[in-house]
């Protein structure tokens, strides 16, 4: 089978090419960075079928990041490049063109979104573009359909171009001479969007815009997913999933090994969702009752602040605070993926730089940053002893956010380098787009998650039938009970947290906690380790030994937090006080101990030139 | 008169005259369009050591503080309206 591979610079529309070609799912956004690994899918036409392959976006064949040699390597393995072009933004995107032609390659060119060019008066002569390049030009605008056809049709006329290699500046003065001749701009007044395309750029309208939109996101997660929560609560499980139980739990004789791992422990006499531990009392319910409806919401929120082109310019509102913690504003992308669920989030880290920066960005990541399924039931738990506590467990969060932050970015050598990043237009998110986006990732958490919650669950009642965990209890009860103050059951629930953190915090409801207590179990398991799925992935972007390092500083700082809190917490400090305090304190810190980074990188710069 | 990215105003425009950095910044900038010989407009920049917005071409492009202070424009004043994207 012949291999086709897209190729093109970040953001012009690739994926959806891609997707409209091989009808596979792809995740789709207005950022650069969004495909981060190769996908792959077929395209049948009248005479054969294609293996096709959307390469991640890349300004140029020789790379910069992780996430752009792939795209490179995937170009001397084509047997046919379809190099889709942002016909907004030409002249760069030929740069890519012109080293693409300089492989002895049959190339098709997609001219795409060729209808936003129109609107801001970009005119293509596309018949001297095809001259000049000497390969088929096919106008497209990818989103709604527009010249794909046209485009497969062509795939037989592709052509080597076997344009002479050059060096850069070479390319960009031959580029740069013909320019000219292939388009003309009129120029245009700015439209609202513009006005605020600005706006949200300039520091005095853009921060407070990106307070706002934070909180609204903030509040229409936690509002809306309780709403939600509540809904399926009342209709599903209150209503019909319990009488069910009830009629299983009677048929099982109410106790026995299989009563136990399916229904668990009824609470004076009947089920209680989050204590019984059951398979399909608390695991179904720890799902679809919980996890499923906050995370719903968030991906509601975040497809579109993805595809509405905010997220790169909130990167620019907050770039001077990452800086401190050794990281750059797009950081900022993985953070936010990490709310959602830590592992699509680790691999977004690969569109940063340096090694430098990844190893910050994952760690910082992992640590401190709880995905949906687990603040979903922090939320739930923690909540119930008051706003105040809540606000303990978030607070101590970015606390450890920002001084981890600042003490691995002055211990670690080397330096953090400023970002160039491209601030996409904004655009009006599609409800098509949004919906078939928020499937995706439903069904993700469904397909990926389900096994380990119910194996979780599975797997703590084995290890308490078999006594394992009373011992792990014992063995390690000077740390869980001397620094901590948690009960010594409270190991099972870090080792559930290794195969997932929602079951985890699900687990620390049965133990009868206090305030303290449910406040520290909450920031321990968020921290210590990230689960099973996220450990994989982080070992492989990471390298082992860097994981070990990155471990080590988690296991490190959930002990130290957790010992802290269990110092101050109710005892010395109440939770408001210190919730608020640990915030000043964080911020104070990060104002007074800045970034080695601009330092280094300025003197780097000048040794350079 | 010749400005960095940093020192000039939000609304000016200039051509690019240097860049100040090693190959690697070269290129790196260059692959995203800021070469020399570009027109750039100043959009914005972030207070205390925040990144600068710019506009070439039709597209805009965000650069940290450390870069941008290595990146020199002829400035040549005017408030043309950049077709902005």
């Amino acid at each position: 089978m012949k291999r086709i591979v897209l190729v093109g610079n970040p953001n012009v529309g690739k994926s959806v090419v891609f997707s409209q070609l091989t009808g596979s799912k792809v995740m789709i956004s207005n950022y650069a960075g969004t495909t981060v690994e190769y996908s792959r899918g077929q395209l049948t036409t009248n005479h054969e079928t294609y293996e096709m392959l959307d390469a991640p976006g890349t300004y140029s064949l020789t790379p910069s990041s992780k996430v752009e040699e792939v795209a490179a390597s995937l170009v001397d393995q084509a047997d046919l490049v379809i190099n889709v072009v942002d016909a907004t933004n030409l002249e760069r995107n030929l740069y890519l063109t012109a080293e693409v032609l300089e492989h002895n390659v049959p190339v098709i060119i997609a001219l795409n979104m060729i209808d936003e060019a129109g609107h801001k008066g970009i005119h293509i002569n596309i018949e001297a573009l095809e001259r000049f390049l000497g390969v088929p030009v096919i106008p497209t605008v990818a989103v709604s359909g527009e010249g794909l056809k046209k485009l497969v049709e062509s795939i037989p006329l592709a052509k080597v171009a076997a344009f002479e290699e050059k060096n850069p500046d070479e390319r960009w003065a031959y580029l740069g001479g013909i320019i000219r001749d292939i388009q003309e701009i009129e120029h245009r007044h700015h439209n609202w969007i513009e006005s605020l395309q600005d706006a949200s750029l300039k520091p005095l309208t853009g921060i407070p815009i990106a307070a706002l939109v934070l909180y609204f996101a903030f509040q229409i997660v936690i509002g809306l997913g309780e709403i939600l929560a509540g809904l399926i609560e009342t209709y599903f499980f209150a209503a019909l999933y319990e009488p069910l139980l009830i009629e299983l739990s009677l048929l099982l004789g109410g106790s026995g090994f299989f009563h136990q791992v399916l229904i668990g422990k009824l609470i004076n006499g009947s089920i209680a969702f989050e204590e019984s531990m059951g398979v399909l009392t608390t695991g179904v319910f720890v799902e679809l009752g919980v996890v499923l409806p906050f995370l719903a919401v968030f991906y509601l929120v975040l497809g579109f602040l993805e595809d509405s082109g905010y997220l790169p310019r909130l990167a620019v509102m907050v770039d001077r605070g990452m800086h401190r913690i050794g990281l750059h504003g797009y950081s900022i992308i993985p953070m936010i993926l990490g709310f959602g669920c830590n592992v699509p989030a680790a691999l977004s880290a690969r569109n940063l730089e340096s090694r430098r920066e990844r190893f910050i960005a994952c760690t910082l990541m992992a640590v401190a940053v709880p995905c949906m399924a687990q603040l979903a039931m922090i939320v739930g738990l923690v909540g119930r002893f008051g706003g105040a506590y809540l606000a303990v467990v978030f607070a101590s969060l970015f606390f450890i956010w920002i001084v981890l932050g600042l003490i691995i970015d002055r211990v670690l050598p080397g330096y953090t380098p400023s970002m160039v990043i491209e601030i996409p237009p904004y655009r009006i998110p599609s409800l098509k787009a949004q919906s078939k986006k928020l499937g995706m990732r439903i069904k993700g958490l469904i397909v990926h998650a389900t096994p380990y919650i119910l194996g979780g669950i599975l797997f703590v009642n084995i290890l308490y039938t078999l006594g394992v965990i009373d011992f792990l209890g014992n063995l390690f009860s000077p740390v869980i009970q001397g620094l901590l103050g948690l009960p010594g059951e409270a190991v099972s629930t870090l080792l559930i947290g290794f195969l997932r953190k929602d079951v985890a915090v699900a687990m620390l409801i049965p133990l009868g906690l206090s305030a303290r207590q449910v406040v520290i179990g909450a920031v321990v398991l968020a921290a210590y380790f990230p689960c099973a799925a996220t450990f994989t992935v982080l070992v492989k972007e990471l390298g082992a030994k860097d994981m070990f390092k990155s471990a080590l500083i988690m296991i490190v700082t959930a002990i130290t937090a957790g010992f802290i809190l269990n110092l101050l917490l109710d005892r010395i400090v109440p939770a408001a006080w210190l919730a608020s305090g640990l915030i000043i304190l964080a911020l104070i810190l990060a104002t007074l101990f800045g970034s080695t980074s601009d330092r280094r990188e300025l003197q780097d710069l000048d040794h350079a030139a | 008169m010749e400005k960095s990215l940093v020192e000039m105003k939000p609304g000016q425009k200039g051509v690019i005259s240097a860049l100040r950095g090693g190959p690697g910044f070269y290129d790196k900038l260059a692959q995203i369009g800021l070469r020399k010989g570009k027109e750039v407009r100043k959009i914005s920049s972030v207070f205390s050591r925040g990144p600068v917005t710019v506009c070439i071409d039709n597209f805009q492009v965000a650069v940290g503080y450390g870069k941008a202070t290595r990146i020199m424009v002829e400035v040549t004043e005017g408030e043309e309206n950049c077709s902005g994207r």
